[in-house]
């Protein structure tokens, strides 16, 4: 391998350490800084000023800011998340089983759309301007452009309302049987999938359709190559790097669709977790399932870019 | 939704069949959130229907929602808080976002750096979450939407006006004035604006589109728009529970906010390039 695209490498992670300090600067800051006392918020309207004094004094709520993020920013390197203020409970613990739930279900819907978006997207770029290829560019569209609950409500409408195949809201957590675990995954799975497969289908034709464009294919195509041996011998092995660049930063919209669609199926993942911390005010748990969510967005942005860089022939 | 549309034969109207209908559909909910008490036929909060969930009927177009009141007068009164905040969050972000993009590009050096570097960062927490996030820190309110959903998309416009900017800031006028002498401020405003204003205003409207999805979002997780006041993501909230009866109160808001995404959408898809890409 070429000695610059380590040094590429490394500055791309070397970048994205930095931008997960910045972010969980910010995600500190917002939490923190802004205005509402926390020991007030705790001890209820009726508590005494020397209460709340004591409790501030306790939870070192009157060091500055700064050593506060410090001491926040340690302890989340160290694995130590802190305490629930709802429930007193380690937050570590909270998240825990939560954490696994939902990369069960973000598992799920990877392993079911990212087959079906690599299909449609590499077909309807071989049939550039097709009826079909017309059809999936104006449903893609389309997706994009409703909010992920409409795509959750009209499933349960059609699928367990109408043609009452699966059921509704209600997420039950003893599954007995392999058809009942899939009913169950059914709706929670095939909404994510709808959202994250157009962004992914819309990438991936665009990524082909460029390497369809490239004068070798068109040598390929003047030798007499058949149209799938141009598209699979030819296109797609040098468009390998962008579509999995593609992959990469739609699983990245899982991120926001996991968190409605959770909430709307009631399922008991990490996001719901924290829909629920931000009704009750639970600070310390929105930080941590913030940080988590962050640190899987950078992930998998990072992973895309690091993929873009490695494709490149150039540095190979 | 038409996905092919017949070209206009006269020169002087760009615009085609798909362009008309969905400028038409933009301009309706525009008209309906700033006349909304002249257009409901019912006060919003008035209960019509002795019957919760009430299905499409002559007198209530589109049901009732979850207290026997008109989803239609709710939804039309729902625009203003939908397209008003939205509106104002665009405005705000893309401003901001295009006059630093522009300053960026211009100025370069460090200040371009420190800049780039920051809103980067910004941009990699996911927009939810940072809704979500700051909900939690001060509440939700209609100046805080605003001002977080502006934060949030800020960063994009700003990345989107640099990368025009970078591109007219090399051209020959451009160095013709600057060695004229002229300051950061008039090269900017006179020479780089007016070549990237058309992009620009693309640009607003796939923003506008993104945070109407957000808001509706937000609100959708009871974190947005606060009752009793309803923008068309809490009207879905509170309507379901209808979902299993399969009451029009629920699909009805979510159909409002996808006629309006979507004919911006394609709107702005149906642009003449002339439009887009020439200077004002």
């Amino acid at each position: 391998m070429h000695p610059t695209l380590w040094l590429m490498l490394g500055h791309r992670l070397l970048i994205a350490l930095l931008t997960l300090v910045v972010v969980s600067l910010v995600v500190f800051m917002a939490t923190e800084v802004l205005p509402g006392d926390v020991a007030q918020i705790l001890l209820g309207q009726a508590a005494t000023p020397e209460a709340v004094a004591g409790l501030r004094t306790a939870m070192h709520l009157d060091d500055p800011a700064f050593l506060r993020f410090l001491r926040w920013f340690g302890g989340l390197v160290t694995g130590d998340l802190g305490t629930s203020y709802a429930n007193n409970l380690p937050i570590t613990t909270l998240i825990g089983g939560r954490l696994v739930s939902s990369l069960k279900l973000a598992g799920a819907t990877a392993l079911f759309s990212v087959p079906v978006a690599l299909t449609l997207g590499i077909t309807a770029a071989m049939l550039r301007g097709s009826v079909y290829d017309r059809a999936v560019t104006v449903a893609t569209i389309t997706v994009i452009s409703v909010p992920e609950f409409m795509v959750a409500t009209s499933g349960v409408l059609i699928f367990a309302v109408w043609l009452q195949w699966l059921p509704a809201l209600s997420f039950s957590r003893d599954v007995q049987s392999f058809g009942e675990l899939l009913r169950v995954y059914a709706m929670p799975v095939m909404t994510l999938s709808f959202v994250i497969s157009a962004q992914m289908i819309r990438m991936t034709r665009a990524a082909v359709l460029e390497a369809l464009g490239t004068p070798y294919v068109e040598m390929a195509l003047l030798k007499g190559a058949s149209r799938s041996r141009m598209v699979l011998r030819h296109a797609l092995p040098n468009a390998i790097g962008p579509v999995v660049n593609a992959v990469a930063l739609s699983l990245s919209y899982l991120l926001g669709g996991v968190i409605i669609v959770e909430t709307i199926f009631n399922y008991p993942g990490i996001a719901k977790l924290m829909v629920d911390a931000v009704a009750t005010r639970d600070l310390p748990l929105i930080q941590s399932c913030a940080m988590i969510f962050c640190f899987v967005y950078l992930l998998l942005i990072t992973t895309a870019d690091m993929v873009a860089i490695i494709s490149n022939p150039k540095l190979r | 939704m038409r996905p092919q549309a017949l070209p206009s034969r006269r020169p002087a109207f760009r615009f085609n069949l798909v362009g008309w209908v969905s400028l038409a559909i933009i301009l309706f909910w525009a008209l309906a959130a700033i006349a909304a008490p002249a257009f409901a036929p019912h006060g919003v909060g008035d209960m019509v229907d002795d019957d919760y969930f009430g299905p499409i009927s002559w007198a209530l177009p589109l049901g009732s929602d979850y207290l026997g009141r008109d989803m239609l007068s709710r939804i039309i009164y729902g625009t203003r808080y939908t397209v008003g905040i939205s509106l104002a969050a665009v405005l705000i972000a893309c401003t901001t976002g295009v006059v630093l993009g522009m300053t960026a590009a211009t100025a370069g050096g460090w200040l371009d750096t420190v800049l780039s570097r920051g809103l980067d960062a910004l941009s990699s927490i996911p927009s939810k979450l940072f809704g979500l996030v700051v909900v939690a820190a001060v509440g939700s309110s209609i100046p805080v939407l605003i001002m977080t959903l502006a934060v949030i998309y800020m960063p994009g416009a700003y990345r989107f006006a640099r990368a025009l900017a970078v591109n007219v800031s090399t051209m020959d006028f451009v160095t013709a004035a600057r060695i004229r002498g002229e300051g950061t401020r008039y090269l900017i405003g006179a020479e780089i604006l007016p070549n990237i204003i058309g992009p620009v205003f693309a640009d607003i409207g796939l923003r506008f589109v993104f945070i109407v999805l957000l808001l509706s979002g937000l609100s959708f997780l009871g974190l947005g728009v606060q009752p009793p006041n309803a923008d068309w993501g809490a009207l879905v909230r509170e309507n379901i529970g209808g979902l299993p009866f399969g009451a029009p109160a629920v699909m009805a808001p979510s159909l409002a906010i996808a006629s309006l995404t979507i004919s911006v959408n394609l709107l702005i898809d149906n642009l003449p390039r002339k439009i887009r890409d020439r200077s004002a």
